[in-house]
């Protein structure tokens, strides 16, 4: 089998870039769905703060500040080739290593603490990243990067449903937990769902599923439906743009599913805020 | 709707109009303090000593700015979470405290303690830096530089909007 060769200053190179990108530039299709917002918005602050949103996308690249203050912890997905080797350290290394060199060049907000509970010390450097690595086909490197806000992860929740819980059921835990956050998730939110797999997948799927492209249609109808319906319903909370009152509370909703235990229905709703900073990346 | 202009520090006679959801145009002094700087702030105030600033003028803004390019003469700004500091704002309220940036909801406490001394609590939309870069002016470290982006940093604004979350 021929092996493909990567050297870590070819990933370090694109991933620079891909961080670069992401931090004065969002989803491509995410103006587009503002706009679509504003025209269906009725409520006045919240057509006024959506036009703010609007031109805060145009001006953070021409004017070179970050699309908001809090560039996040980075989250990247990667996928390496099974026929793919990387010349250097491991990829982790040379991720955190490329970001605390973006973090410099552009004088991004250290956001990261490297004890979580009693030290609480500010790493300087952004890093380290969260890196999940999966093996796929194949002898290119995919990396799926997001700079992940400190706001609307702290208003995401798990809970471990039993096989009893239904449709309706995962509709008001979702519905509740976009209540419950209100402008803390800087709403309009995208709603990633992950249901099935255990404890830890179905986390793992909500965050995922944050990263589908915007208007990507779920391929199982009743989970499109589904989707739908739980996009409709917090829409109908009236929590609106940045918790002000409005139509406008979510953009989308992304179901990812996964099998599990006879006796499971693990629900995860992560919560991303209109900065959706991400892109993937093919090496 | 009413849209007003104010200069800071705010006069408790700034503050009676405001409805909820007026926007306010404010020009002057935002002193930036987030998680860190509120619990160093509340653990001066519990020892009985004296803050180094003046609560009663100071207009708290919950954030934590970029740290500054050399060339420019701002960071990037915008609001974090405020119900996070809620636990330390009915101190800093009996101590002074009357103006507050944020954005999403407070406690019932905090609720409380704004409405019992005439303070206010002012919205500002989030995740919008470049945006608000229009609105400011300068922007230097006051207290406590060890902290990073959770310093005390005095940012000087003009016209930035914000809007009447609670009176």
């Amino acid at each position: 089998m021929p092996y493909r060769y990567v050297s870590h200053e070819t990933i370090a190179s694109e991933l620079a870039t891909a961080i670069k990108n992401i931090t004065f530039n969002p989803d491509p299709e995410l103006p587009a769905k503002l706009k679509l917002a504003l025209n269906n918005e009725t409520h006045p602050l919240s057509q006024e703060i959506l036009n703010y949103l609007l031109q805060n996308i145009d001006l953070a690249p021409t004017k070179a500040i970050p699309l908001c203050q809090d560039t996040g912890t980075l989250v990247v997905f990667a996928e390496i080739g099974n026929q793919c080797i990387i010349e250097g350290p491991p990829l982790p290394e040379i991720i955190n290593e490329t970001l605390k060199k973006v973090s410099a060049e552009l004088y991004l907000r250290p956001s990261i603490v490297q004890d979580p509970l009693f030290r609480r010390e500010n790493t300087g450097n952004n890093a380290p990243a969260i890196v999940h690595l999966s093996l796929i086909e194949g002898d290119k490197i995919k990396l799926h990067i997001a700079q992940k806000g400190g706001g609307a992860e702290n208003m995401s929740r798990l809970k471990m449903f039993t096989p009893s819980a239904n449709a309706d059921d995962i509709t008001n835990f979702a519905v509740e937990t976009v209540a419950l956050a209100k402008g803390n998730a800087c709403p309009p939110v995208i709603i990633g769902i992950g249901i099935g797999g255990n404890f830890e997948t179905c986390a793992l799927l909500a965050k995922k599923a944050i990263l589908q492209p915007l208007n990507n249609e779920n391929p199982i109808a009743e989970y499109a439906l589904l989707e739908n319906d739980i996009l409709n319903r917090v829409n109908e909370t009236g929590i609106g743009v940045q918790g002000m009152g409005g139509k406008t509370t979510a953009l989308a909703v992304h179901i990812l599913t996964a099998p599990c235990h006879i006796a499971s229905l693990p629900v995860a709703v992560n919560l991303q805020c209109h900065s959706h900073r991400h892109i993937e990346i093919i090496i | 709707m009413i849209t007003y202009r104010y200069t800071l520090p705010l006069c408790p006679a700034d503050i009676v109009p405001l409805q909820e959801y007026d926007k306010v145009l404010l020009t002057g002094c935002l002193y930036t303090a987030r998680d860190a700087a509120h619990k160093k702030m509340a653990a001066i105030l519990q020892k009985g000593e004296k803050l180094p600033l003046d609560l009663a003028k100071t207009a708290l803004f919950y954030c934590g700015p970029s740290p500054l390019k050399p060339g420019n003469k701002f960071g990037a700004i915008g609001p974090t979470t405020s119900s996070r500091m809620d636990i330390y704002t009915p101190l800093l309220i009996q101590n002074g405290l009357r103006v507050m940036i944020g954005k999403g909801e407070r406690s019932l406490e905090v609720q409380k303690a704004i409405m019992d001394f005439g303070a206010v609590y002012f919205l500002m939309p989030g995740g919008i830096s470049a945006y608000l870069s229009q609105y400011i002016v300068s922007y230097e470290t006051f207290l406590w530089q060890e902290l990073g982006p959770e310093a005390i940093y005095k940012l000087q604004v003009k016209e930035i909007p914000v809007f009447v979350g609670i009176k």
